[in-house]
This record gives C-alpha cells, sequence and structure tokens, in this order.
C-alpha cells in the first residue's frame, strides 16, 4: 500500500504544479478516469482475499477523496483567476454618457395652462374650448361691450376683411359655452389670444385661462375663496391677496386681483415695483346682462368669472423676466423647462 | 389722468400722506399708477433778485453777483451760468441750503473771492434737465420767498387709471368726489360763483342734431388782452397733469376740462360767420382740425358748423379755420353736451386720441355746462381781462333737461346679500348710497336711487350693489368656499388628450415650440402655393399678416433661428390650430400636431449615431407617438406628393384608410431658397382624426411556444413594403402572430430592378404547440401566394 501513498503524494505535487484547467483536466483523468490509477486500484481489489477487501477499498476512497479535494481546490483557484480576469477585461468607463435620443420637453406656456387645469378639474371645473376666428357677437356684443364702446379701445382687435376677427380674450367661450350648456355650471376656457400690440411687455398672440361658475347662490364671497385656493395652490405657499375694484363690460362689480409679491413677499421690489403687490387676474360677478344674452334669467342664476394671463403666471412661477422668450423658442430657452 | 395732491385739496380735505392717498384711491377702483413728487427733497433755497452783476477779476466765465433776498442786505455769490444779468429773480441757495444728491452749501471762495450761496439751476434743484444757466424765476414772486412755496414744489403728481365707466373722474374735481364718497362718504358738489355780464351780444346756435346734443352753452367774451402770458401758477399745473401751455384762452379751456372734466372749446369770434349749427356731417364732407390735417367726414360723424361749414369735429376736437390766434380779441366760448353714443368710437376711426373725445364717449356730466363757462371765463378775466357777454343755453328741444337718461334704480336688500354672500346693516348701506347719490329713498325692500348726472355707470342694480361694495372696500366681503355645481365631465377612453399626444412626442425627444398663429405670406406662399389662407386686415406686420394653413411655416422659422443660434440639432413638436378655407371659402380651424427634425440620429455622444437623420427616424418616432392610439389602429404611410416635400419622400399618412397628414423631407429647392445648412423632416397629423382609441379588448396569451421561419423574398424595387406584407399576413391562415423585416438589400446576387426583404414569421397558435409540419404548410402557402400575386422568387 506504499504505492498508494506515494501515488496520493505524487497527485498533489501534480495537482499543484498544474498552469491551467487542461493540465489540471490531465491530471484528474490519470488519476480518476475511467483507466485513472486510483480506479484500477479499486478494480484490482477483486484480487485480495474477501477479508482484506473493506480496509483496503476504505483506504483507496480516502485517497481518492484527498485527490478530489485537491482538484476542487485547485479548480476553483482557477475559476476565481478567471473571473477576475474576466471583470478586469470588461471594465468600461462609467462616467462616459449613455447613449440614445436626449429628453424632449413641454413648453412652459404649456407646463403652466396644466398646472392650472389640473387645480380646476380637481376642484370640480370642466374644460371647454371655443374658435380662435370669432364673430363680432361672441367676442364682444354678448359680452356686454356693444360697437363704439370705449371698453373696445383696450382690446386693439386684429380683423378679417369679412369682420370676422381674432379673439382678444377668451371671454367669448363663456357664452358659447353658456348658450350649449343649461345652468347650473362650472367650467374652464384655455386658449390662445390675439391682441393688435407688441413691444417689451405684450406679444401678439399670447393665452389666457377664462373661468365660470353658474347657480342660483354663487356668490362674491365664493369667488374669493375660489381664487384664493387657486392662486396658493399654484404658487404653493400661503399668500395674502387683496381684490381691487376695476372694470369689465362682463362682470359687475368687477375686480382685479392682486397678490404679494411672490418675489419679495410684499417687502417691495423691482418686479412688484416696489407695491409689494402683484396684480394677476381679473374677476367678477357675471354680469346680468351677459346671462341674458346667453339665455339664462339673471333673477334666478347668477356666477362669477375670472380670467388671467398663462404667460404672466409663467413668469412669476418661474422668474421670467422678457416675455418675448415664450414665442422665440429659443432651445436654450425651453431646455430649461423639463 | 394726472392730478395733482394739492389741486385735489382744493375740493376736499385730505389728510394723510400721499402714499396712503395712492392706495385709497386704488381700492376705490381709481388705480393709481404713478406718485411722483413735483421736486425732489430740498431746503432753505429762496427768490432772490440779481441787484448788481460784474465780472470776476480772475476768472473769465465767473460774475461777481450782488443778490438780495430782502430788498435791504445783500450777499455776494460768484456765479458761471452765462444768463446771469441785473434785475432778474433768481432761486439762492443761501448758506446751509441742503440740494438734491446731498448737496451742502457752504461759505466758499472761488478764484479768490467769497460766494455767501449759489445761484441754481433747474437741473440742480431736480426740476428738469436744462442746465444752460440758472433758473429764471417769474418777476411775480415775492423777494425772499421760499421757493417750495413759491413754486407749489411739495405738490405731488398721482397719475389715475380710470376705467371706461368712469367718465365722472376724468377730472381733478371728479377724482376729489369719489375719494371724498370713498373716504368719508360725503357727496360733494361744485358751485362757481357767476360773473356778471358787461353786454348783450350772443350767437346764435341752431341744434338739427338733437338726440346727439341735448344741450350747448356758449358765451362771447369781447376785448381780451393780446399778448398777455398765461400766468405761471396755471402753465405749472397744467405741465404738472402732462398739458402744454398755447395761450391764455386755451390754457383757460384745458385747465377748466382738467378741473371740472367738461371739455371746451374757444371760437375766434370774426372767423364764425353767421350763427353756429349743431347736425351730422355730410357725406364725404372735408375739415382741417387743429392738428392741421384734413379729414373726410360722414354722417356718422356730428359737426358744428357756421355758414361756410363746419368749423369742429364735435367733442373730439376744434377746426382749423375759426381758430384762435395770438391777435384774437373776441372770442366765443363753447361748453357743449355731447352724447355718448355721439362721440364713441369716432376718435379712433380717424386715428384720433383726444382728452375732449376720451372723456364724451365716458360720459361728461350734462349739468356743468354753465358752471364751466363761468369758472373759464373767471379764469381768463383775471389774466386777460376783457368784457363777457351771458351765457346762452340752447337746448336741442324744449324738454331737454341737463339730466337726460338718469333714472332711478332700485337695489333689493335681498339681492344685496344674495350676490355679495354678506349682509351689510341697512344703515351702512343707506350711508354708503347717501355718499354717491344726494336722492336716496328708502323702499320696504331696499333703496330707490337716483343716479345723479356725473354718473353713467349707475343703470341696473347690479351697478348699485358694486358701488356698495366699491365704497366699503372689497376686502368687506370675507371669503366663504363653496362647492361649484358638480357634473360629471366624463372624457371617454376613445378621447386622446392633447397632453397625452405632448407627452408623447417630447418622450421621443421633441421640444414643444408654440409659435405665432399668422405666418410671413411669402413663406406660406413658397410652402404652399395652391392653398388660400385668411389675411388679416391689420396685421401688426408684414410678415405676420396671413394665418397658417399648417405649423410648418412657423416650425422652419423656428428651426432657422435655432440653427442661427449655433443650435445643429433641433426637434420640435407644436400642437394648434391650423386656418384652412374650404373651396367655398369656410373656415375650418383644425387642430394639428406637427413636427420638425433636424441634424444628426443620435445626439452627438462617443459610440457614433452622428449620420443625419432620415425619414425612417421619424417615421419610427410618429410611430412611437401614434401607439398611444392603442394597438388595433391601421396606419398606412403612402407614396404621394406635395409641394414642398421631396418627390420620393413624401408619405401621405392614412389611418383605416382616412388621410390623416403628411411626413416628408423638406424639398431640395425650398432648402437651398431657405438657405439651410440641413434638410428638416417635416410631418403634420390631424389631431381629431388622427387620435381617437379603438375600444381595447384583451387577447389571451398563448402559453405555447412560438415557431420561427426566415424568408428572403426578392420582388420588384418598387414594391411597397406593405403590399408584400399584406399577402404575407392573408396566406399565413391566423398563424402569425408577429412578422418583422430584418433586411432590404439591392445589389450583386440580386437581378436589377429587384430587391430582396428578408422576412422573420413569427408562428404561434393558442390552443396548441405547432410542429415543423405546421411552420412548413404556413411558409409554402406564403411562398405559393407571393409568387402568384407578386412575382416574387425565393432566395435561399
Amino acid at each position: 500500500m506504499e504505492s498508494l501513498s506515494q501515488l496520493v503524494a505524487q497527485a498533489i505535487i501534480d495537482i499543484d504544479a498544474s498552469l491551467n484547467m487542461i493540465a489540471l483536466d490531465e491530471v484528474r483523468v490519470r488519476l480518476l478516469g475511467k483507466k485513472g490509477l486510483l480506479t484500477e486500484q479499486l478494480k484490482s481489489l477483486g484480487t485480495l482475499p474477501a477479508g482484506d477487501r473493506p480496509a483496503a477499498g476504505q483506504k483507496i476512497n480516502d485517497a481518492k477523496l484527498v485527490v478530489q479535494v485537491a482538484l476542487d481546490k485547485r479548480r476553483q483557484e482557477f475559476e476565481t483567476a478567471e473571473l477576475a480576469r474576466e471583470l478586469a477585461a470588461g471594465a468600461i468607463d462609467v462616467s462616459l454618457p449613455g447613449r440614445g435620443q436626449g429628453p424632449g420637453s413641454l413648453h412652459p406656456v404649456t407646463r403652466t395652462r396644466l398646472r392650472i387645469e389640473h387645480i380646476f378639474v380637481q376642484a370640480g371645473f370642466q374644460i371647454a374650448s371655443g374658435p380662435e376666428v370669432e364673430d363680432d357677437f361672441h367676442n364682444f356684443e354678448a359680452l356686454n361691450i356693444p360697437k363704439n364702446h370705449p371698453a373696445r379701445a383696450m382690446h386693439d382687435t386684429f380683423y378679417f376683411p369679412d369682420g370676422r376677427l381674432l379673439r382678444t380674450h377668451t371671454s367669448p367661450v363663456q357664452i358659447r359655452a353658456m348658450r350649449a350648456t343649461p345652468p347650473p355650471m362650472a367650467f374652464i376656457a384655455p386658449g390662445r389670444v390675439y391682441r393688435c400690440d407688441s413691444d417689451m411687455t405684450h406679444t401678439p398672440m399670447f393665452h389666457q385661462i377664462e373661468g365660470l361658475v353658474i347657480g342660483e347662490q354663487i356668490n362674491f364671497a365664493n369667488l374669493k375663496s375660489m381664487l384664493h385656493t387657486f392662486v396658493e395652490h399654484f404658487f404653493e405657499q400661503s399668500l395674502r391677496m387683496r381684490l381691487r375694484p376695476s372694470y369689465f363690460p362682463f362682470t359687475e362689480p368687477s375686480a382685479e386681483v392682486d397678490i404679494e409679491c411672490v418675489f419679495c413677499h410684499g417687502k417691495g421690489c423691482r418686479v412688484c415695483k416696489q407695491t409689494g403687490w402683484l396684480e394677476i387676474l381679473g374677476c367678477g360677478m357675471i354680469h346680468p346682462h351677459v346671462l341674458g344674452a346667453a339665455g339664462m334669467d339673471a333673477e334666478k342664476w347668477q356666477g362669477y368669472a375670472f380670467g388671467m394671463g398663462i404667460e404672466r403666471l409663467t413668469m412669476l412661477r418661474y422668474g421670467v423676466d422678457d416675455l418675448r422668450l415664450f414665442y422665440e423658442n429659443d432651445l436654450q430657452f425651453l431646455k430649461q423647462f423639463p | 389722468m394726472k392730478v395733482t395732491r394739492h389741486w385735489l385739496q382744493e375740493f376736499t380735505p385730505i389728510e394723510e400722506g400721499t402714499p396712503q392717498l395712492g392706495q385709497a384711491l386704488t381700492m376705490a377702483g381709481l388705480e393709481v399708477e404713478s406718485i411722483s413728487p413735483v421736486a425732489p427733497p430740498f431746503t432753505d433755497v429762496v427768490v432772490g433778485l440779481v441787484v448788481a452783476c460784474g465780472a470776476h477779476p480772475d476768472a473769465e466765465k465767473l460774475s461777481v453777483c450782488q443778490i438780495s433776498t430782502d430788498g435791504i442786505n445783500r450777499l455776494q455769490i460768484i456765479c458761471g451760468a452765462p444768463n446771469v444779468r441785473v434785475g432778474l429773480k433768481v432761486a439762492v441757495a443761501m448758506l446751509g441750503a441742503r440740494l438734491p444728491n446731498n448737496v451742502l452749501i457752504k461759505r466758499a471762495k472761488l478764484r479768490g473771492l467769497e460766494s455767501q450761496g449759489m445761484l441754481c439751476s433747474v437741473r440742480e434743484l431736480g426740476l428738469g434737465a436744462e442746465h444752460d444757466g440758472i433758473m429764471e424765476l417769474p418777476f411775480e414772486l415775492t423777494l425772499g420767498a421760499d421757493l417750495r412755496m413759491a413754486l407749489d414744489l411739495d405738490d405731488v403728481v398721482l397719475e389715475v387709471n380710470v376705467t371706461p365707466n368712469r367718465g365722472d373722474c376724468m377730472s381733478v374735481f371728479g377724482v376729489a368726489r369719489d375719494y371724498a364718497a370713498a373716504q368719508s362718504r360725503v357727496y360733494l358738489t361744485q358751485r362757481t360763483t357767476p360773473v356778471t355780464p358787461v353786454h348783450n351780444e350772443k350767437i346764435s346756435v341752431t341744434i338739427d342734431a338733437v338726440s346727439d346734443c341735448p344741450v350747448f352753452a356758449s358765451r362771447v367774451i369781447r376785448n381780451i388782452g393780446v399778448g398777455v402770458p398765461t400766468p405761471l401758477w396755471m402753465r405749472e399745473r397744467l405741465r404738472r397733469v402732462g398739458i402744454n401751455s398755447i395761450s391764455p384762452v386755451v390754457d383757460v379751456t384745458n385747465y377748466v376740462m382738467i378741473e371740472l372734466g367738461q371739455p371746451m372749446h374757444a371760437y375766434d369770434r370774426h372767423a364764425l360767420q353767421g350763427g353756429l349749427v349743431v347736425r351730422r356731417a355730410s357725406a364725404k364732407e372735408s375739415l382741417v382740425l387743429l392738428d392741421d390735417q384734413e379729414y373726410l367726414l360722414d354722417p356718422e360723424f356730428v359737426v358744428v358748423a357756421d355758414d361756410r361749414g363746419a368749423v369742429g369735429l364735435a367733442g373730439i376736437m376744434g377746426g382749423r379755420r375759426t381758430a384762435i390766434s395770438s391777435a384774437t380779441h373776441d372770442i366765443v366760448l363753447e361748453a357743449a353736451h355731447w352724447v355718448p353714443d355721439a362721440i364713441a368710437g369716432r376718435a379712433r376711426r380717424l386715428g384720433l386720441f383726444t382728452d375732449a373725445g376720451q372723456r364724451f364717449e365716458r360720459g361728461v356730466d350734462p349739468s356743468l355746462l354753465e358752471q364751466s363757462i363761468e369758472r373759464a371765463t373767471a379764469l381768463l378775466l383775471e389774466i386777460t381781462g376783457g368784457e363777457p357777454g351771458p351765457v346762452i343755453l340752447s337746448r336741442a328741444t324744449q324738454n331737454s333737461t341737463d339730466e337726460v337718461g338718469h333714472l332711478g334704480v332700485i337695489l333689493r336688500r335681498t339681492r344685496l346679500a344674495q350676490m355679495l354672500g354678506a349682509s351689510i346693516p341697512d344703515s351702512e348701506v343707506v350711508a354708503l348710497l347717501n355718499a354717491i347719490s344726494d336722492q336716496v329713498v328708502t323702499l320696504p325692500e331696499g333703496w330707490h336711487v337716483q343716479s345723479p348726472p356725473h354718473r353713467f355707470d349707475l343703470r341696473i342694480e347690479a351697478d348699485l350693489i358694486e358701488e356698495v361694495l366699491r365704497l366699503r372696500g372689497f376686502d368687506s366681503v370675507l371669503e366663504y368656499p363653496a362647492a361649484v355645481p358638480q357634473s360629471v365631465g366624463y372624457a371617454g377612453e376613445s378621447q386622446v388628450a392633447h397632453e397625452k399626444i405632448a407627452n408623447a412626442a417630447a418622450s421621443c425627444g421633441y421640444r414643444e415650440a408654440i409659435t405665432y398663429s399668422f405666418v410671413d405670406p411669402a413663406l406660406q406662399m413658397l410652402l404652399f402655393p395652391n392653398v388660400s389662407s385668411m389675411a388679416i386686415k391689420n396685421p401688426i406686420a408684414a410678415d405676420m399678416s396671413v394665418m397658417r394653413v399648417s405649423l410648418w411655416p412657423g416650425l422652419l422659422h423656428v428651426v432657422r433661428e435655432n440653427l442661427h443660434r449655433q443650435q445643429t440639432r433641433v426637434r420640435l413638436f407644436e400642437i394648434g390650430k391650423r386656418f384652412n378655407l374650404s373651396n367655398e371659402g369656410v373656415l375650418n380651424e383644425v387642430e394639428t400636431f406637427a413636427g420638425i427634425a433636424t441634424g444628426s440620429r443620435w445626439p452627438e455622444q462617443w459610440s457614433g449615431g452622428r449620420e443625419s437623420l432620415d425619414y425612417f427616424d421619424v417615421k419610427a418616432d410618429l410611430m412611437n407617438v401614434l401607439s398611444i392610439t392603442g394597438p388595433e389602429i391601421v396606419i398606412k404611410f403612402t407614396q404621394d406628393l406635395l409641394h414642398c416635400l421631396r418627390p420620393g419622400r413624401t408619405a401621405r399618412i392614412y389611418r383605416e384608410n382616412r388621410p390623416i397628414g403628411w411626413l416628408g423631407e423638406l424639398h431640395p429647392a425650398l432648402v437651398r431658397k431657405l438657405d439651410l445648412a440641413v434638410v428638416p423632416l417635416l410631418f403634420e397629423l390631424d389631431i381629431t382624426s388622427t387620435f381617437h382609441c379603438n375600444e381595447l379588448k384583451f387577447n389571451s396569451i398563448s402559453k405555447f411556444p412560438s415557431i420561427r421561419r426566415d424568408l428572403a423574398v426578392v420582388v420588384g424595387e418598387h414594391l411597397p413594403l406593405t403590399e408584400l406584407l399584406d399577402n404575407v399576413t392573408v396566406s399565413a391562415a391566423g398563424l402569425l402572430s408577429e412578422l418583422r423585416v430584418f433586411d432590404v438589400y439591392c445589389g450583386p446576387g440580386v437581378d436589377l430592378g429587384r430587391k430582396s426583404i428578408a422576412l422573420g414569421l413569427i408562428l404561434k397558435d393558442s390552443s396548441r404547440t405547432l410542429t415543423d409540419v405546421d411552420a412548413d404548410a404556413v411558409v409554402a402557402a406564403v411562398i405559393a401566394r407571393l409568387r402568384d400575386k407578386l412575382s416574387a422568387t425565393i432566395r435561399d
């Protein structure tokens, strides 16, 4: 049996000396293969007397086990080294940019419009729309602005040769919606509007959102509450709000709504012209003539309406200081609004 | 309109500071847009007289002046102004005076001679920009008087934005009256002492346009002094409210208009031929106005005429022929009441904007006529002297009164509370109403209010509700939340919100642009020469004068601008309306989704993709966006022609056989004409016909594996792929779960005029595992059909 222990000793030397999986496998075959040295020894057990066989067999199996463990250990070493090589070879510069199409984005005016829409929709308003090429009736007459009314001077109107015009406000949608739907109702109407005016603070096209609520008991106190809720949601902070008497032919009473300046919180700054207040929208109780023009009984139905400029709210929200940027569509500008 | 604090104080006491005054007016609906002091702060500047003046011995440009500020003592002041001279009244900054910009006046030596103060220029006092010399004061100022007092420099100008309904506030008195109503709840009235006539000359006035002019007041004033200047105080007041001084007569009429709100006019008595007639203009009647421009009128306009023709455009501007000149000594003063409807909009039609027109179209208090004429007479006589005749009130009809149209309005207590959502004690309502009308009667249900003659905006109950709220303060109504009327406005699942389209486009790397709905007609004509568009009558610029018939002109413009800003890769979309005219000229506002892409396929990056994008990149983007309409829709791209797109690279897009839009490359001729360095791809889809979903339905997922068979089919090179695919689908007998195109090849190995298309057929059955036999059968059927229908051959 000396040869067995010699065999094992030699095997351990060979295993440790093998430099790769192929060499190692050769050692394994030489010892444990079908015709391997240890396999042959097991086969030769039969030549021993029956009483010796268990002890001899045990020895051979012990030797096999020692060899197997050494093989496994060596294989493990190779696998570990192989994996380490693979990992080393496969390392990348994770700081290189990713591949693929860059991001796109919505226009900041759209972004603001959607924010406003979502606030009002959550409050139960529906969204209405109307044509941009309007007639005199819907844009002016039905809104209590007869021909020659001085208020027409406040609207520099684009006209077409046939007398139609580009709507100067989203208010005509009020008339259309009021005529199409029986009261009570609550809706907003966002959209493009047009005025023949262009300078630092005016573009000939801009966006408004009109709002309208009609019920049997909808009153001025409700209007104040709704608008205050809106501005605080829109600017995501508590803000003081005040209403100032103003004039719109289609509401009576009419008011301008000021909020505490969001930049200086009322202390006075360049944006609020040191007043501490920012004018952000106009509103009022719907004029009985407007209800009448829409075929409603002004003794039974009453309500409020409001309108705001989306560009102005966008500018205040994001600190954009030049209105004209919205229509230049400079990618360097658009990219700032993901 | 501008008013000054001191002028207001002539009518009503104002105790609060000017910022508080401004705030009070703003909160009463008279928005104060600016508050500007007449002069910046300075002290110890007095009126002095130059009693002697000589050259400085050691300085060529300096004068040594002896100044008296009390008539007795003299101060030696060195002055460098060229206009200093003996006898001039000057502004003297005494020793210790503080001038604007923190300048302190100290005893000083100039070239060896002591100067005991300084003579000030307009600029040094912060009163203007002039700095050519020292300020020359009017001689009537009292020696030694504090300059601030002498020139009323502690006054403050308030610029008030008067809304179109408040004609009554287009005057200093009107603003004071409304301030009094809002603050002290006082109903303020104005009375002027009449001037006794000294002769009986009058001018005859005939009112033909009876409904336009109920009352017309006139007065002849003879022998006014010629060459007399308007006194400083009046010139200064007019300047502060933005009116230039012209001559005493014109200045006085302007002064009265600003003060009381009644626009007036003065005629040269001797330029008038015969009496005055108030009538509508005749068609094409021409009239030269005070601005020296000739205007062509029509019967929409009212004129005042004499025997020779029109002498003034009623309520807007006087005529040239009868205007006051520097030699005029006999005048006719006019104060007429023009009803708003006769004036409104007329000035605008002529491109005119006058103080008179602005007031009459809002409504001027008809009871002001006599007062205004008396006030103007008194002021004028003070300045120029003269002999007034009687004030003649000519009425259109016997029944014409000063109070035309001003009827009573009833305010109901319940209505007031219901509209405001707040109840106001009766006593308070009465106090508020009394502040705006001197005729308020309490009724069982509320109050009857006689609208005063200056208020043209108190016609119905809602107007009174506003008045009560306005005077009480909008802040007096507390916020009270109320749910808005609920109705479920459910947008069906088949509708695709614009928001969803925008988000889909953005996720394909497109940025949203918003371009003007009106575009450059030249550019639009280049792109769409055969499409008619709506032209705007009064465009703001020639390149924004027609309504767009496509979103492409605007997007192309934006791409060009961005290329100029060194942005080479531009991918934009827009959602908006285009304005198409049918053959019958009927306008159709079409909701449109359009886009444009130029530059490289991918953003510049380290691993390739630098080649220019092409049709198929944008088509993939478009298909990604279209996928939001659901899996069951059938979209087809068909080769077609559109003027502005490159032939051979133009697809008309169909959904379920209905045309919905276009995709293609900009025509090379246009790329050159527009001088673009890159070739843009353009797409445009009608939103309504494109973006609606079919009903979604769940298909059960097969648990059985699929088999793939690849085929290389050779067909004519012009055969559209869709035709090939349709034939494959038909012959695959329902086992085809997916059909992929993985190669398109022309070249060696394929006959000239033909192309090879590699197809991957993914076959699957929902109830069993397919066998090779099944797959072979499908492939055989497909091959047979392609051979038969498309003369296809199969490559091995």
